[in-house]
Formats: C-alpha cells, structure tokens, sequence
C-alpha cells in the first residue's frame, strides 16, 4: 500500500555516544531510585511557593511539545491531504512515542503519592472537574495511542501480518484521535496555567493561554521534526528532505507569526508592553523567547531561508528553544509567588531531567536501528557511519 | 406522645440533663439522678483529662460510689470566693454532684447551712470523729503579721484554725492561688504579712491548685485522684499537679504559630490584635507561666474560652511572682526559646536558589547542545537544498535577523575545516 520504503539503520548498537547516553540515564536513574526511597523533598527544591518544578515543565511539558511532530504531521498528512509528507511521519511517530511516554513517567515521578496513580482511570476516584485530570487522562490515552499508532512499525520489524491486517482498517480511527488528544491536552496545559492569576507575570499571563499552547505545541512539533530530520539524514547519511522541510517551514511560519501579533497585541491592547523593557528578570527572559521567536519566524518567512539546508536548521532550532522557553517561562521563570519564594532546580533534580533526554535520545537512536522507521530510498551499508 | 414515653431509659438522661441548666428553676430535684451509667462517663472523662487509664475511671466511679464519702472541711481565708465561685461552673459534674454525692462536705465556711456556733460545733465534730481522715480543702491566704489578727472566725484567728484543722487532716488541698502562694495580699506591700497554707504548717504537704480563679478541672481533678488512689497526683518543686501545671501556657496557646513567625500584636485593637496574632508585646505572661487553660479552656463553651483565646494577655495568676506583681504590660521572661530582637522581615526570601553547581549543569547541557548544533552547522548546505530542483533559489540568507551572528556565507564546499563553534 505504502509507496515509502522504510528500513531499520544499519549501524552498531554500541557506540561511543550511546555509552555517553547511557551512563548520563544511569546517573538520573539513581536520583530517581533516591527519590522513590527519601521522598521529593530530598532530591528536588520543589517548595510551597513552587509546587511545579523543571521535571513537570522539562520532562511533560517541554518533551511532549518535542513530540507534538507526531500529531502535527499527521494532521498535516491526514486531515489536509498532503500524503507527500508521509516521509517524516515515522520518525515524528518514534520521537512522539518517546516524549510520551516518558512524559508519563516524569508526571509519575513527579506525584507525592504516586501510588494513586490509578485513581485517574477509576469513574468513582476521578475528579472529573479538574483540568489536571483531564490533562492526565488524555496523556494517558495518547500515550496508548500513540503505541498503537507505533504497532505497524513493530509489525513490520517482526513480520506480524496478521497484527497489520487486524490494524489496518481500524487505525483511522486512532490516527483520528491520535490527533484530537493531543489537541485537547495541549491546550490544557495552557487552562492549567489560567488559575495562577495575577501570580503570572502579565508578560505571559493571556485569556488566550490555551490557544498559544496549541499554537507553539504544533509550531515546534514541526520544528522538532525539521531538526530531527536535518539531523538523521546527516548523521546517518539518508538522503535529506529539506525539499519537504522548505514546504513544512512555510506552515510554521504563519503558525509563529499568527503567534507573535497575537502577543504582542494583547500586551499593547493591555498596555503592558512596558513589562518588556522594565529591565527585570521577566523582561530579560521575555526578549530572549522573543528574539528565539523571531529567529524563527524571519527565517521561515523568507524563501531563502527556507530553502537554505543551514538556514532552516538555525530557524527550527531556534523555534524549538523558543517554545522550550515559552514553556519555562509561563510556568516558572514568570510565575512569582507571595511570600517571596525562589526556586531553581538542584543538581539531582537537574541530572533526573538531563537523563531523561539522554534516555530519549538513546531509545529513538536504537529503535530508529532496530525497526523500520527512517525513510530511505537506498539504505547505506557503509559501517563506517557511528550513531 | 413525648419522647421520655417512647424511650424510659432518656427519663434519666432528661434528668441528668436538666441538671445542666435545661430547668433552671428545680436544678436540686434532680441533683441525686445520676445514674451509675453517667458516673462511670464523668470520671472516664476525668481520667482522660489527667491522661490516666480508662481503668483508672472506673475506680474513680467505684470511690465516689462508696456508702462512705470521705468528709471535707473547707476553710476560707484572705479571699474573695472566687474559687468556690469556678466550682459552680463546672458542669460535670457539678457542684452539688461532686459535694453532696462524692464526697461530704461537712463543714463549708460560705456554704453552711447552718452558722454561728452551731457551724463550727459540727466542723469539731467532724474533726474528731473522722481525724486522720477528713480532707481539708483552704481558700484564700493566711495573714501572719501581728499575730494574724488581720482574719479571723469565730473568734479565732485564720493561722490557728488552718493549723487545728490540718492537725487530723489526711490530705490538703490548697485552693486558687491566695491559699497556693498567699494571692493578691500578698503582693507588695503585702501589709498583713499574707502567705498561702503551705507557710503556715510547713511540716505538712499541701496540694497547691493555683489561678485566679483555677479551673474548677485542675481542683475536681485532683480530688478524685486522691480519693481513687489514697495519694496525690504527681506533684511539682512547689506542689502543684504535674497533669495541670506541668507545661507553659506558652507551649499549647493557639496563638503560638504567630509568636514563632513574629506577628504580634502591638495595642488592643491593632490590625494585629484584630488578626489574633500574639499578645506577647501586650504583656502576655504565657511564657512564664505554668498553666493548662489553653488546652481545656474555661466555662465547657468549647474552644478560645480562655483570657488570650478572648484578645486578653494572660497575666500569669497561678504564678507566684508574676501575677499581681508584675504590672499586666510587662513583657513576660520566656522560659522556653528567647525571641531573636530582630525578626526576619515577612517577605523574607524562601525556598532553594540557583547553586554554582546546578548553574553549571543548566550552563553545560545547553552549550552541549548549542555546541552539537553549531557543529553540524557548516555541514548543512547554505543554499537549497541538492536534492530539489529549485537550484536557482537565492543562496543568500535571511538579511533581517537580529539576534542571529553572521553565518558563514561562503558555500559549503569550505569543507569540515570550516567548523569552528560559532
């Protein structure tokens, strides 16, 4: 059916950079154990004032905007037609699966009482009311769909026809809701932020908070999936789909600037855009997003930087940074207690995060060469390339 | 029908009720209507508040029940009957259950039936017949100066009837602090030479129940200790129960959260004070005063019922020393933890902050993967890409940048030699 040829990457397994991969996941694997063991307050400054800390931010929010590729592209592939672009659907897919379900994992590691985890899928112990639970809910059943979506990959790998016949007339429906969940989520994750009040710097505090979640959530979907693809191909010598990424950039270019006049006019019609130059904290943070953004957003506008390989790289990295930024900011760097309180992650909480990126990294570097995920015209067999 | 019909046993629970003050007009008939049943309740009760055993309740219940209810002769002295005055507001049981029921008070200088000589020939009688048995229970302070002249009954001055009477005592029980530490006459200068009853026959031990009034609990308490067990409760240096005076008002006031974090009211009626904050600065004498009013309150209203509970500083009656010496306003010495002079300001900053090493480590992961970035950057082509076949696309970049720094713009052909971080 599928016109696209996908091939597992051949390469060894172990490599230099795995092992470095591996041994910084080790690292945040024990800070995970002694947070299990002596409790959140031994190994995290998470405090009154800062309930949420960068495990929440970094590890859900900013991972599952990293993989937003995944609902991003396939909206793009599904909803509007554009089959061309089913080359990056695999990839975006993976890193979709990874971002989820270690996002998942840190929202777990992130509860007090994790042990009623559960209580999220039982009718009687939910609390139907909060954005919090509809937010946990639907990352829970994303996450499943997401693995369902993921099963012809795995099918494919192992020979499992009968899995892809049983799969193949049902999965619309998945990719359906593999698209709306996201969108419900994402969006919550802005809801979340709306009953900070007047604790959020007006900086980031907006009515329209949901929207520019969705907004970035999509905008860095495809930015993480133009930098991942600008650097599979060059790191494992496929051939590159910058002829693809030029035509995705124009998208994320009206998303971005749709964006940017939004804020901006919102802060203009709140006269609040003297909060940008008041020379404190916030502002700083905020002209750095800003100037991410509009890397971002003046490299995709123009044709050439678009159509440039190094260019579009510059742009979908900065965007990708920007929307980090956008995140950290509207639930931390922006938010300001009473009482004066301060936070800033510790080292064991800091290493938890960095080795939950590495341990992403790791599994989408030998997933991409145990299955077939890459697209590929002529695989290479040149061993020579590390990985 | 009404519900005493439906139900016969809530006959004796209506009863005992009205004792409480449902039927204000005939407390007395239904003075004898406590049943076993509630007895057994009322000193479980009282156990608990001594933090005795349940098991201790029942013996207390047995005691009381005994067909010989140990005599008591209750002198008074300097005061004002403000002690015999808290008894009648205890309300389990009351008075009149604990006097006529529990124990016999066979001699009560204010509560007599009968007076005059016909009085003090029973409390003679009393004295004899059960000698080495009755409890002798003093108010108020005993005057010493001139030969105690200043407080006298029946002819008889207040040191020589204190010394006769507890001559047969088997226990002794000073009530409120005039008969614990000689009260508010003896403050300076003290003109009649008051002292509480433990001065005036030093030989002997004398249970001393201080507060002005005591709490009729602490008083109630220790009678029943002493008629379930033979012996006194565990007493302090100066004879006082451990149960109720053993902890500073200061360690269980509800108001202490606000002295730990220095909120203090400064005048009556200050935001503070209209906050309920600390009445320290008022002059509180919790700090230095043994006492357990905020735990068990006064009057069986409920929570708060107690001088600071109502906005008032304590000002420290149980304390000899301190109450009718020092003036209300006086900061109290603090007995436990001294207050800094200087308190951290409310805002004051909480919570961890950035460290040197988790500033490396955001600092190290980011240039990690900048450095990552900018070195795959001069192996990118700056130009469209090969494998389109728009070759004649401007292989210029994007002129309006503003924060990005001037990229390369010679072609890629420059090669690996051209990777240099940016």
């Amino acid at each position: 059916m599928l016109p696209d040829r996908h091939e597992p990457f051949k390469a060894p397994l172990i490599t230099p950079f795995t092992l470095i991969l591996f041994t910084v996941s080790v690292i945040g694997l024990y800070f995970l154990v002694e947070r299990f063991v002596y409790g959140l307050g031994a190994v995290t400054n998470l405090n009154q004032g800062y309930p949420w800390g960068i495990w929440v931010i970094a590890d859900i929010k900013i991972a599952t905007a990293l993989g937003s590729g995944g609902f991003a592209v396939a909206a793009l592939i599904y909803i509007f037609n554009r089959y061309e672009y089913h080359a990056l659907m695999r990839p975006a897919l993976l890193a979709a699966v990874l971002g989820y379900t270690l996002g998942s994992a840190a929202a777990f590691i992130d509860l007090g009482r994790y042990w009623n985890f559960y209580h999220i899928v039982l009718p009687d112990h939910a609390q139907p009311n909060s954005i919090m639970f509809e937010v946990a809910l639907c990352m829970l059943a994303y996450t499943a769909v997401l693995w369902i979506e993921f099963a012809p990959v795995i099918a494919d790998r192992f020979g499992w026809t009968k899995l892809k016949r049983v799969l193949r007339p049902i999965m619309v429906f998945f990719i359906a809701l593999g698209i709306l969940l996201p969108v419900m989520h994402q969006s919550s994750f802005g809801s979340v932020l709306l009953v900070m009040g007047s604790k959020l710097s007006p900086l980031w505090y907006s009515q329209w908070l949901p929207l520019y979640y969705l907004i970035t959530a999509i905008a860095m979907g495809f930015a993480a999936v133009m930098v991942e693809a600008t650097v599979a191909s060059h790191r494992f010598r496929v051939p590159s789909e910058q002829h693809l990424l030029a035509r995705l950039a124009k998208i994320v270019a009206v998303l971005i600037g749709l964006f940017l006049l939004m804020r901006l006019g919102e802060l203009w019609l709140n006269d609040a855009l003297w909060h940008v130059v008041a020379g404190d904290r916030h502002a700083l943070m905020f002209q750095i997003e800003l100037a991410l953004f509009a890397i971002g957003f003046l490299v995709f506008a123009s044709p050439g930087g678009r159509a440039s390989e190094r260019w579009s790289f510059i742009g979908a990295s900065a965007l990708v940074f920007a929307t980090a930024l956008y995140r950290l900011n509207a639930a931390i760097i922006g938010i300001e207690p009473l009482d004066n309180w301060s936070y800033f992650p510790s080292v064991p909480e800091l290493m938890v995060t960095v080795g939950f990126v590495a341990l992403e990294i790791l599994l989408y570097l030998i997933l991409v060469k145990l299955f077939p995920v890459l697209h590929t015209a002529d695989v290479p067999t040149d061993n020579s390339v590390k990985a | 029908m009404t519900v005493a019909a439906q139900n016969p046993r809530r006959d004796t629970e209506i009863g005992f009720e009205a004792c409480l003050g449902r039927d204000p007009d005939h407390p007395i008939v239904t003075l004898g209507g406590m049943t076993r049943r509630q007895l057994f309740r009322f000193c479980a009760g009282v156990a608990a508040t001594m933090g005795l055993s349940s098991l201790a309740g029942v013996k207390m219940a047995e005691a009381a029940m005994a067909s010989h209810r140990p005599p008591v002769i209750w002198l008074h002295g300097q005061e004002c009957t403000g002690c015999t005055e808290t008894l009648l507001r205890a309300f389990h049981p009351t008075l009149e259950t604990l006097l006529l029921d529990v124990i016999s008070l066979d001699y009560h200088d204010t509560l007599c039936v009968g007076a005059g000589h016909q009085a003090l020939d029973h409390k003679h009688k009393v004295m004899e017949e059960f000698a080495g048995a009755y409890v002798l229970v003093t108010e108020g302070g005993t005057p010493m100066k001139d030969g105690g002249i200043y407080c006298k009954v029946g002819g008889k001055t207040q040191v020589d009837l204190v010394r006769e009477a507890a001559e047969g005592a088997a226990a002794i029980i000073a009530i409120g602090s005039c008969a614990s530490w000689g009260g508010i006459q003896s403050a300076y200068p003290n003109p009649t030479g008051a002292v509480g009853t433990h001065e005036v026959i030093p030989d002997k031990t004398v249970i001393n129940v201080p507060g002005c009034p005591p709490n009729p609990y602490n008083f109630l308490s220790t009678v029943l200790y002493l008629l379930t067990f033979g012996q006194a409760p565990e007493l302090d240096q100066l004879n006082r129960p451990t149960f109720a005076y053993g902890r500073l008002i200061h360690e269980n006031c509800e108001r202490r959260p606000h002295f730990d974090a220095g909120r203090f009211a400064l005048e009556f009626g200050d935001a503070g004070h209209r906050q309920g904050f600390c009445l320290y600065k008022l002059g509180c004498k919790g700090p230095e005063t043994p006492a357990n009013c905020p735990a068990i309150g006064f009057g069986d209203v409920g929570h708060g019922a107690w001088p600071v509970g109502t906005g008032h500083p304590c000002f420290g009656c149980t304390e000899k020393g301190i109450g009718f010496t020092k003036p209300i306003h006086a900061l109290a010495e603090v007995r436990t933890t001294t207050p800094p002079t200087a308190y951290p300001e409310v805002g004051a900053a909480k919570g961890e902050g950035v460290t040197p090493a988790s500033a490396a480590l955001v600092a190290g992961a980011l240039g990690a993967v900048v450095g990552a970035g900018a070195m795959l950057l001069p192996r990118l082509e700056n130009g469209p890409a090969s494998d389109t076949d728009t070759a004649a696309a401007a292989p210029e970049p994007p002129a309006a940048e503003p924060a990005a720094p001037a990229a390369p713009a010679e072609p890629p052909a420059a090669g690996p030699d051209a990777g240099a971080p940016r």
